[in-house]
């Protein structure tokens, strides 16, 4: 490996969202070390709603270490997996999986101080996030025709989707702990729910906060499992209205039945992967053991609020499935339960989503011992996320000094603002008009793989010009004050060529300087 | 399995009976001098399974309705092309081309290989391949290095992502409204031409991003354009093509064709994309202005929907769909390939259309025809592996 200053500089830039000054110093003291805290149990760190409270309680860069037993997982994972992760831990090298968090490195980014979006709300819940939605279809119902009414009905829906881009991008910004975001930024993609209807536009920042962002370091059998199970994702794919030809509801209503959408993804998409060797007929049976699956969806319902999860019987198609040549008795609601925890602990989920990772942080191309780490990891653990990460932050040939991912428009404009410092206020301005340019907008990947992880889909001549444009728009309202060569020192610590550094100095404005900055090939990589 | 081959015959056209049919026997006619000067090809992918069967609904087709249900497009909405064939009522721009003798449909084409992953599928479209993983570059891309010696083929992808289709080591240009330069910027960008040198991948993109969006500036005369307007949009992409040494073949694509739930029939959701559909073809119509005599747009999606109606007022992920061609350059005529019918029994695994044409039959007798390209590099080096897609000749 590489000097300690270099893998301090890979460390936060490779595997986080990029430097803000002070960044690197603090990570090259324990480069590894540094990752390694960052990974806790509890999960992802939430956004907040705008305003940020005046003085946020300093969050600590790690939990207070604690063995394995002690962890809470609630949901599926059964005991004898927790016992085995158990062992696991205690017989590890000398490491341990959580270590003492280091001391906290650069202060948060002053707030700005004025905002031109308004005053904040608390993010919503589901349940609050879908009466925002009933609203809105109650007042588009009632605005009929009138151009002006159904104007004013989409309103509060724009609102929270705006809000909701915002305060992603402000945790992103923000975050000490870059590398824990961008994990769980990458399970967000993988259960990819975006913004088609208006129903999922309120959805899908609930969805994160729910069912992702507190799991990313559990198993993935629950992260699987809750991912499925919220309305957001069976709203998104179809599945809170798919209805078992045979069931009550079925042999009731003419002209309903199965979506197999949701069945589908599960398997191809958030699990085994579409070369894993299952047919068609797996994929119906699977679209018939998750009937059931649904949404509360009326108001004063006695089983759960508007917005919530709700099994419905009256859905389900009775009788035992077989799936992938296994037979699953009919239990109702927890038959699909059964399917899933069964994908979730295939091999080629493994294997699909050891390189997924690789590919994700390491290159597109990843080597093949990175991939073979995690996937051993996963195997090993039974997919528990924390050691899987623990394997990808401890591969020696993750750290190779040749970044070779390039960013993804996202990343490059959340990394250009922890260069300079700056936290997003505007989501218009800041984040959704620049994502929309460069071609991935906030919570709209157009299909259900979400945003590709690949050079080859980011860096298209047009897609070039653009971050061009884009840097020195950005540059010319923020560049730091200050000598450009010092911030590129800090942003980029020991990955700054002798050629960036020469272009920056000879740049004839501050502007120009730090747009050309952030448009180097270094930074544009990790 | 792959599908059977197409009969000469085309059922339900007058145009067979006019003799204007398909024949699978030539070779192409060789390349003019100056080869592609004032050919034009425009490719459209629709992304996430376009359904076929209201694309262009098969009205004559006894079994139509009764599998489709409430998301049939009714017989007398649809726009009748001939007693057995309508287009969606959206398409209206689209109809007046079939009318006139310069658009057709393929209604019943799928890829060589039966997939229902959306993402697996379209990879396939995109690299040409005759199964998956085959290839990992597209066959647009390849097709720009399939020239005689001497010649050059360029192409032009439209949106801030490029597409697989014209990914591989020939350099296509790419753009999208919005990326406007400046003295400023054009100062950061020389410096940067510095730093990106030897650079393989941010070097060559961005001399061509500049190339393309210094176009773009002289073809709107300055004037920015609206992003959102997909008509203008489609308008600037025509006239890209048609501005001096502009390339020959520009792609785009349009997405969210994926209808699982509430497709909706003559409006809705699917008549909402459609109407975009319509609004490009129109858009590329203007754009191109005179030229588009001269001009192919191929329109194809991964594949089809199921024929039933689902139980969401929807379509789950079939086989067979419907290509569409437009242009000035066509030769009038009927559907392409064979109608397999709706009947029970002939539903490709009892769920979906079947299909009677190979994608890239249709693909390869407009490369040839078209473009005038040689059928033994279309069949070596562009689609290989293809010899049983005998390419449909007699488009243009």
């Amino acid at each position: 490996m590489a000097d300690k200053a270099l893998i301090g500089a890979i460390a936060v830039t490779r595997f986080g969202l990029g430097a803000r000054p002070g960044d690197i110093e603090a990570a090259s003291e324990d480069p590894i070390g540094w990752l390694r805290a960052q990974i806790q149990r509890e999960g992802a760190d939430q956004p907040v709603s705008f305003p940020l409270p005046a003085s946020p309680p300093p969050k600590p860069l790690a939990p207070t270490p604690v063995a394995f037993g002690a962890m809470t997982s609630a949901g599926p994972t059964p005991p004898e997996a927790m016992a085995r992760m158990q062992g696991q831990a205690a017989s590890a090298s000398s490491a341990p999986l959580y270590s003492a968090a280091p001391p906290p490195s650069a202060p948060l980014a002053p707030i700005p101080p004025r905002s031109d979006f308004g005053a904040g709300r608390p993010l919503p819940t589901m349940e609050a996030a879908w009466r925002t939605f009933q609203q809105y279809r109650d007042d588009i119902k009632g605005a009929k025709a009138d151009p002006e009414a159904r104007r004013l009905a989409v309103i509060p829906i724009n609102e929270l989707a705006a809000e909701e881009a915002l305060a992603r991008a402000r945790l992103a910004s923000s975050a000490e702990a870059g590398f824990r975001e961008r994990w769980a930024l990458f399970w967000c993609n993988h259960f990819t729910v975006a913004a088609k209807n208006q129903d999922t536009m309120v959805a899908v920042g609930p969805f994160e906060r729910e069912a992702i962002r507190p799991y990313v370091f559990k198993s993935f059998t629950e992260l699987l499992l809750r991912s499925s199970m919220h309305p957001g994702m069976l709203l998104y794919l179809d599945q809170a209205q798919s209805i078992g030809p045979a069931s009550v509801a079925g042999q009731r209503r003419k002209g309903s039945g199965l979506n197999e959408n949701l069945g589908r993804e599960i398997m191809e998409l958030h699990s085994l992967g579409a070369d894993a060797g299952y047919t068609q007929a797996d994929v119906t049976e699977f679209a018939r053991a998750l009937t059931g699956w649904s949404m509360a969806n009326t108001p004063n319902a006695p089983e759960a609020p508007p917005g919530a999860f709700l099994y419905r019987d009256n859905f389900h198609e009775p009788g035992p499935r077989t799936i992938m040549g296994k037979t699953y008795a009919d239990e109702g609601g927890q038959q699909a339960v059964k399917v899933i925890v069964d994908l979730a602990r295939k091999p080629q989920t493994a294997r699909r989503l050891a390189r997924k990772i690789a590919v994700h942080f390491v290159a597109d191309d990843p080597p093949p011992a990175v991939v073979d780490r995690l996937e051993q990891t996963w195997l090993r653990t039974n997919g528990d996320l924390a050691q899987v990460a623990v394997a990808l932050i401890t591969a020696p040939e993750a750290f190779d000094p040749t970044a070779r991912k390039l960013k993804t428009p996202n990343d490059f404009i959340i990394s250009s603002y922890r260069a300079a410092n700056f936290i997003p206020v505007n989501p218009a301005r800041d984040v959704v008009g620049p994502l929309n340019a460069l071609g991935q907008r906030p919570f709209g990947a157009p299909q259900p793989n979400g945003w590709s992880d690949v050079a080859a889909d980011w860096a298209a001549p047009d897609a070039i010009v653009k971050r061009l444009t884009w840097a020195q728009g950005f540059a010319n309202a923020n560049a730091p004050q200050g000598a450009p060569q010092d911030q590129a020192r800090a942003v980029l610590g020991e990955r700054l060529t002798p050629r960036t550094l020469l272009a920056v100095s000879r740049a004839e404005s501050r502007s120009e300087a730090f747009a050309l900055l952030l448009l180097s090939p270094e930074f544009q990589r990790r | 399995m792959t599908a059977p081959l197409p009969s000469r015959r085309t059922v339900f056209t007058a145009a067979a009976a006019a003799g204007v049919g398909a024949s699978f026997l030539g070779l192409g006619r060789p390349a003019a001098a100056g080869a592609f000067a004032g050919r034009k090809l425009v490719v459209i992918i629709q992304r996430g399974a376009c359904d076929g069967l209201s694309l262009a609904p098969p009205i004559g087709d006894p079994d139509y309705h009764g599998l489709r249900g409430d998301i049939a497009i009714s017989s007398d909405k649809a726009l009748a092309i001939d007693s057995q064939f309508g287009l969606h009522p959206k398409l209206v721009k689209l109809h007046d081309l079939v009318m006139s003798g310069q658009a057709r449909i393929a209604p019943a084409v799928a890829l060589p290989q039966r997939i229902r992953s959306h993402f697996e599928a379209q990879d396939l479209l995109e690299t040409g391949g005759a199964q998956l993983y085959q290839s990992t570059t597209g066959w647009l891309n390849r097709t720009l290095q399939a020239v005689q010696p001497g010649q050059t083929l360029t192409a032009l992808s439209i949106g801030a992502q490029e597409p697989l289709i014209l990914r591989g080591p020939a350099q296509a240009q790419s753009w999208s409204p919005g990326g406007r330069l400046n003295d400023q910027t054009n100062r950061v960008a020389n410096a940067l031409m510095d730093l990106y040198a030897g650079d393989p991948l941010l070097g060559p993109a961005l001399a061509s991003g500049l190339q393309t969006e210094a176009e773009a500036d002289a073809i709107n005369g300055g004037k920015p354009l609206n992003g959102a307007d997909i008509q203008a949009f489609a308008n600037t992409a025509a006239k890209f093509l048609v501005a001096p040494g502009g390339p020959s073949i520009a792609v785009l694509s349009l997405d969210g064709f994926d209808t699982h739930a509430n497709q909706g029939a003559e409006t809705g959701q699917l008549a909402g994309r459609l109407s975009l559909v319509d609004n490009v073809i129109a858009g590329l119509q203007t754009g191109l202005g005179e030229p588009w005599k001269d001009t192919v747009v191929v329109m194809a999606t991964e594949f089809g929907r199921t024929a039933r109606v689902n139980g969401t007022h929807g379509t789950d992920h079939g086989t067979a769909s419907c290509l569409v061609l437009a242009g000035g350059a066509l030769k009038a005529g009927g559907i392409i390939g064979d109608w397999p019918t709706l009947q029970q029994a002939r539903l490709f695994e009892n769920r979906d259309l079947a299909p009677t044409l190979d994608l890239r039959a249709v693909f390869k007798g407009v490369l040839i025809d078209h473009l005038g390209l040689d059928r033994r590099r279309i069949e070596t080096a562009v689609f290989p592996n293809s010899r049983e897609a005998q390419p449909v000749t007699g488009l243009v």
